[in-house]
């Protein structure tokens, strides 16, 4: 758990303008009250399972296996959820908080489009007004999406700003929120953000490991030597890996791209900044991130 | 080392002993570069401009309207950074005693690192930091080095603030208290926001500091009517949108003092 003010160590926090920073302690405030509320929970887990389609299989991956001719590998296969990827663990749950508060408007930003078309999902299942804000150029490279989530009622916002990509469009939800934020809320994408998103999306995602902490220790009768998860922002990685952090003995690896082009232009350089309304690491651009332990 | 009073207070004070009202102008550095930016204030100054606001130019600034966005990326362009700024604040102090504050988002701080920033703002005759995105609960080390400094924190108080933290936003204030009178993003607006009677006098309930407020103030009319609420107004975007259409016209740092000593006349017509 981070401190009473969002810090995790020297990161996180709440860096946003004085507009935003009493709504943030009323989500705040709402988040954990829901957190401890059993009909809460109960509403949580009915649409995981029957709207997203959880539990996902924990799937040993023979051929792969075999291949590699080492771990015995097993896929935890997210990929099979309404929409096609985790995104929508998070946006179930921040949707259900939106609701709680009684908010009418949901914004989001999105990068290759999967967090923008699980918000509109939600969203429209709902029946609430969505507005999602996406770079220009992601929004020519990925135009399946953008159709996706227009036909699920969503308007999609092109931002022709700077870059025209993932951090443009997240100021652009930024100065939409703060123009909006009495009757909007901001379904961040991934664990990110000024407190108390982190946490939150952190806990929306924890499903994962829960789930696969479970299975492997059915399937195998003991835990893994090793995670393994892909990082962008991170969001499926950290919703893996936390429910494991007291296992001492499993090591955790997280993935990024060496190459500048796919990997979000924050992340690339190993220094610390604070942007998007928190402190965080950037980390290098190697093709590894060890996290926690790995003896 | 740190000056008994700073140009803002001293300013400030002067303003109440004159029962005048205050004009603070918002420009952004380096547009179209620095050199612009130094004669800019300076006429300013003779255009009877109490405070300039100098927006250090960010590629993130997501407080900012598309106008105040637009001159941040021409300041970019012009290759201005941190320590530029700074350099050409202690060449306006050649020539001029106007208070000036920096308005800044905390990450330029955290690069350069807190402690130097302030040091160097401080030496370079700066009165005081607004740092848009540092609330207080993440602002004790920034406090005390600005106190040390002897430079004036300028906390915001928004609409979405309440009393309880206005209270608390109040007693660490210093020089003045901004409020930003719209939920939203700097811009020139068509109306004054209609939440400033409430909250001006809802700070004033917690601190004698002078008030100024801004966000969509964009015409000496707009200018006059808000000053009725505030010790002080500020405007933004409706001078940095001039600013843009004279661009690398020599004459601009006039052209636009006429703009801002109109304003300063429609203050001026407001008497405390």
């Amino acid at each position: 758990m981070p401190d009473a003010e969002g810090h995790f160590g020297r990161f996180g926090g709440r860096y946003v303008p004085e507009t935003l920073v009493h709504p943030l302690q009323q989500l705040e405030e709402e988040y954990f009250r829901a957190q401890a509320d059993p009909a809460f929970q109960k509403e949580l887990s009915y649409y995981l399972s029957e709207f997203v389609g959880r539990p996902t299989p924990l799937y040993l991956a023979e051929r792969l296996t075999r291949e590699l001719g080492g771990a015995k590998i097993y896929l935890k296969r997210e990929d099979l959820l309404h929409t096609g990827a985790h995104k929508i663990n998070n946006a179930l749950g921040q949707v259900l908080l939106a609701r709680r508060m009684g908010k009418t408007r949901i914004i989001a930003e999105t990068g290759a489009g999967q967090h923008g078309v699980a918000t509109a999902t939600v969203s429209a299942m709902f029946g609430l007004q969505c507005v999602i804000y996406m770079g220009a150029v992601d929004c020519e490279r990925q135009a399946l999406n953008v159709y996706r989530m227009k036909m699920l009622g969503a308007e999609v916002v092109p931002v022709q700003a700077g870059q025209r990509t993932l951090k443009e469009a997240v100021n652009e939800a930024m100065r939409d929120w703060v123009t909006h934020v009495r009757s909007t809320h901001y379904i961040l994408g991934t664990a990110y953000g000024a407190h108390p998103y982190p946490v939150m999306v952190r806990n929306f995602h924890r499903v994962i490991g829960d789930e696969a902490r479970r299975q492997i220790l059915e399937k195998e009768g003991r835990l893994p030597d090793c995670l393994m998860a892909c990082v962008g922002g991170g969001s499926n990685a950290i919703g893996l890996f936390y429910p494991f952090l007291n296992d001492p003995g499993v090591a955790m690896v997280g993935w990024r791209p060496a190459d500048t082009a796919s990997c979000p232009s924050n992340m690339r350089r190993a220094s610390m900044g604070a942007r998007w309304a928190c402190c965080r690491a950037r980390a290098p651009t190697s093709s590894r991130t060890t996290t926690g332990r790995s003896s | 080392m740190s000056p008994v009073s700073n140009r803002i207070e001293e300013r400030f004070r002067r303003l109440r002993e004159e029962r005048r009202k205050g004009l603070v102008v918002y420009i952004g550095a380096g547009d179209p570069d620095l050199e612009a930016t130094r004669r800019l204030t300076l006429a300013l100054d003779r255009a009877g401009v109490d405070v300039v606001e100098l927006g250090v130019p960010f590629s993130d600034p997501l407080a900012d309207g598309i106008v105040n966005q637009l001159a941040a990326q021409r300041g970019l362009a012009s290759g201005t950074t941190p320590p530029k700024v700074l350099a050409t604040v202690a060449a306006i102090r050649r020539e001029s005693e106007v208070p000036v504050v920096l308005y800044i988002y905390f990450n330029l701080l955290h690069r350069v690192g807190l402690a130097n920033f302030i040091r160097d703002a401080a030496a370079a005759g700066v009165d005081g930091l607004l740092v848009l995105d540092l609330p207080p609960e993440e602002a004790d080390e920034y406090e005390g080095l600005m106190r040390d400094a002897g430079m004036c924190p300028i906390w915001l108080v928004a609409p979405t603030t309440p009393e309880a933290r206005v209270e608390r936003i109040a007693r660490r204030a210093k020089g003045f208290i901004y409020y930003v009178s719209r939920e939203g993003v700097t811009g020139m607006q068509a109306s004054v926001s209609t939440t400033i009677a409430d909250m001006t006098a809802r700070i004033r309930r917690h601190s004698d500091l002078p008030i100024a407020v801004g966000f969509g103030i964009s015409n000496p009319e707009q200018a006059r009517e808000v000053a009725r609420h505030a010790e002080a107004i500020v405007v933004g975007s409706a001078i940095v949108h001039r600013v843009a259409t004279h661009g690398q016209d020599p004459a601009m740092p006039d052209q636009v003092g006429a703009f801002a000593a109109e304003l300063a006349r429609a203050v001026a017509e407001v008497s405390a």
